[in-house]
């Protein structure tokens, strides 16, 4: 919020001006009603291994983070780039593996990598468009420079808190809109129902019927999952629900099966169909691979995506970048050594006090080392694993983080966060909801945002002209 | 509308309505147990139990019959899969599971009745709050109800929910009827007596139709009356012509949606007929009893078939 002159960040100006005047009591009742609210509303997740029906609340701060126009205006260019290259190079990794030929990126990353489907190759989905949603997790490093952290091209989660949190702050401080002129972000779903319709396959009529997969309600992403089906009015579909009918996959309504066009499936690829991925599977459709790949369904996002935010692919998304668009990536990596290449290897391990070294499949903040934070015991069992498998892991510096300010009893106070923007791929362009999800670690000093590891979240705003 | 959606919206509503059902035969027990002597006070209770069909459940975990331990097992008894704890979570769990089908307010509304029940009946039943407890159980119950009129689309999904309520209703006038008449009444010389007619007055507090039905009857309780009250007259909302009048006009609901008839709808048009065309003399010569036993295996045969006709599970 403040430069390091000590001076309001132009991007905060009005809102300062606004909070000095309020009174602290009844803000701390405001912060305190928001609580209420999520749980009224239901705005709830559970937590993998806790007891079924065990719902927790993500803690939500209500300082926002703010940016600029101008820093929008950046952003989204590069995300776009980037959303674009992303799918550029999944139709190439599924065809003729032209960046392999040219030597730009090493066969090796493709071939033991299980989040390659050899089922989609040669196959181009309805509409050319494998990452049909996308979340690109980013980070401030400087005044004017965001940098890429991880690219979410399989099922990015999140987007129903970018909208309830917009929700629930203007339900709170209906004023401070009238104040500040904040960009909207309620379109999304809309938008998303269009550009899914958009992506239907050629034997979709002209209301292309779209369905939403869940894995169910004991699924930690069930409220996200319900939230957009009924925002779009889509239905909210099972595993059970779903059957080849004809060709098709059809869905089990009051008056017999009735075909599905798009599927905007919240389940990973390995329990997409227990014929084609893991047999196991009941939250899949027996199936649904060979109606896809005949063009009877669009699923979202395609198949086999998850090779595209790899993290040791992601390392070599510069390159990616410029292979596929012929222009300089705009938005930066985080710098990041590959554990894979003996160089790096050498350095990471080290270096490993100053580090934070991550799993290449790993999500959710599980599985990963913080240098700075850890004791001499964890840095050695953790080198003990990094040895024994290199390839399993990538290491990025800890960066001079940018904090925003979040609400705590004793006043405003820094915290470090992360900024997921949402982008929507249909082969009528791309679009990007002006905010995203703002992740933050609200415990001092943590650089950890995820919501499984104590990790809040904040309205973001992106200021209009 | 999906076959799970239908199927979740009528669990939803089955349960809401028998978890308020369930707070009623409790409340009037209490008065029950409360305006009579000890020993009348566990015949009470006992009453209670075996309407609910939880006696056996209740007796192989418990010992004596007293007035808490009976409220505490039905109301959150952790052993007890039909506690109303338990049903009440069993309707959100429903809810949440067809979010997409009920409006916001609607969901809201269950999701609040299960966070204050859920507080409510965190700690065991005290003496003192017992009333405050049912009492909440169905201001809740009402408060869905209210977020359902004023807010839900007229159409295939609201059918669906009012076809289970009613199914719900009917089942239980049916059974708390049954269970005084067939079940309590030791003998046909207790009629008339001072018992029975406090006995009576219970079956009308259970299905809130005690001040109704004095006010049709200027103060008058008697037994015949009751029942007719309760079997056919239809302006009263829980009684069986009520609801099997409510019943057949949400199936046509369903076939203005639909355009066709399933044997679910000549199931239930037979079923609305007869009792339309019923006198309270022709139940009794039939035997009240055998009416009544008849009428809860049609009413499980009708929502059976509902739920086959328009592909609830596959």
């Amino acid at each position: 919020m403040r430069d390091e002159a000590g001076g309001v960040r132009a991007a905060y100006r009005d809102y300062a001006a606004w909070y000095e005047a309020q009174d602290r009591v009844w803000l701390a009742r405001q912060d305190r009603a928001a609580e209420g609210f999520f749980r009224r509303t239901g705005i709830t997740f559970n937590v993998y291994g806790e007891d079924a029906g065990a719902e927790r609340l993500i803690p939500f701060d209500m300082v926002p983070r703010i940016i600029t126009a101008a820093e929008w205006d950046k952003l989204s260019r590069g995300i776009e780039q980037r959303v674009r290259a992303l799918n550029a190079f999944l139709h190439d990794l599924y065809h003729k593996r032209e960046i392999v030929r040219a030597g730009r990126l090493p066969e090796r990353l493709l071939a033991a990598n299980a989040a390659f489907l050899p089922q989609m190759v040669g196959f181009t989905p309805p509409g050319g468009v494998y990452t049909h949603i996308v979340g690109i997790d980013l980070v401030r490093t400087g005044p004017d420079e965001f940098m890429v952290l991880e690219d979410n091209a399989r099922t990015p989660s999140g987007v129903s808190y970018m909208l309830e949190n917009r929700e629930t702050m203007m339900a709170m401080f209906p004023e401070l809109f009238a104040r500040v002129r904040v960009r909207p972000v309620s379109d999304y779903p809309r938008e998303l129902a269009r550009s899914l319709a958009a992506c239907a396959p050629a034997v979709a009529g002209e209301r292309p019927v779209i369905a939403v997969l869940t894995p169910g309600i004991y699924n930690s992403a069930y409220f996200e999952h319900s939230f957009l089906a009924d925002q779009m009015g889509a239905e909210l579909v099972e595993g059970s629900d779903l059957r080849v009918v004809g060709g098709r996959v059809a869905m089990r309504t009051t008056r017999g099966w009735k075909p599905i066009d798009v599927l905007y499936r919240r389940v990973d690829d390995e329990f997409l169909d227990p014929l084609s991925f893991n047999p196991q599977s009941m939250l899949g459709v027996a199936g649904i691979m060979d109606v896809y790949r005949a063009g009877g369904i669009t699923i979202a996002n395609a198949p086999g995506t998850g090779i595209a935010d790899d993290k040791a692919i992601y390392s070599f998304m510069p390159e990616i970048v410029e292979f596929y668009t012929g222009e300089k990536p705009i938005l930066k990596n985080v710098p990041t050594w590959r554990c894979a290449e003996p160089e790096a290897l050498a350095y990471v391990l080290d270096n490993l006090a100053e580090l934070v070294v991550k799993e290449v499949h790993g999500s959710g903040g599980y599985g990963m080392l913080i240098g700075p934070t850890s004791s001499k015991a964890e840095i050695a069992r953790f080198a003990a694993k990094l040895r024994a498998r290199p390839d399993n892991y990538i290491a990025q510096p800890t960066l001079a983080l940018s904090t925003v300010p979040i609400f705590t009893k004793a006043g405003l106070a820094p915290r470090h966060v992360d900024l997921r923007p949402f982008v929507l791929v249909s082969p009528k362009g791309i679009r990007i909801t002006p905010g995203g999800l703002t992740r933050v670690a609200l415990k001092k000093g943590s650089l950890v945002v995820n919501s499984s590891q104590g990790g809040g979240t904040k309205d973001s705003w992106v200021l209009a002209e | 509308m999906l076959g799970r959606t239908a199927w979740g919206i009528t669990w939803m509503f089955r349960y809401l309505v028998r978890a308020e059902n369930t707070a009623r035969l409790l409340e009037a027990g209490l008065r029950m147990a409360l305006t009579r002597g000890d020993a009348a006070a566990a015949d009470e209770w006992r009453s209670v139990l075996v309407t609910l069909g939880q006696l056996d459940a209740y007796e192989a975990r418990h010992g004596e019959i007293t007035g808490l331990a009976v409220a505490d097992f039905i109301l959150r008894g952790a052993d007890n899969p039909a506690s109303v704890r338990a049903m009440i979570e069993h309707a959100r769990t429903n809810a949440r599971m067809v979010r997409t089908a009920i409006t916001r307010e609607v969901w809201e509304a269950v999701n609040e009745s299960w966070m204050a029940l859920g507080e409510a009946l965190a700690r065991p039943v005290r003496a003192a709050s017992l009333g405050t407890t049912l009492g909440l159980v169905r201001r809740q119950a009402m408060l869905v109800r209210g977020a359902m009129e004023a807010t839900m689309l007229r159409n295939e999904i609201f059918n669906f929910a009012r076809i289970a309520s009613h199914l719900e209703a009917a089942d239980s006038t049916a059974r708390i009827l049954d269970v005084k008449y067939h079940v309590l009444l030791p003998s046909l010389a207790w009629v008339g007596s001072e018992l029975d007619n406090a006995q009576w007055e219970m079956v009308l507090r259970s299905v809130a139709g005690e001040r109704v039905f004095r006010w049709l009857n200027a103060g008058r309780l008697d037994p015949r009356g009751i029942a007719e009250f309760l079997i056919l007259d239809g302006r009263f909302p829980n009684s069986l012509a009520y609801s099997y009048a409510k019943l057949a006009s949400n199936m046509a609901g369903l076939v203005r949606e639909y355009g066709e008839e399933t044997p679910a709808h000549a199931l239930v048009q037979h079923a609305a007929r007869q009792l339309k065309g019923l006198s309270i003399g022709e139940v009794f010569d039939f035997g009240l009893h055998e009416f009544l036993t008849d009428f809860i295996t049609d009413n499980r045969r009708i929502a059976e078939a509902i739920a086959a006709d328009y592909r609830f599970t596959d």
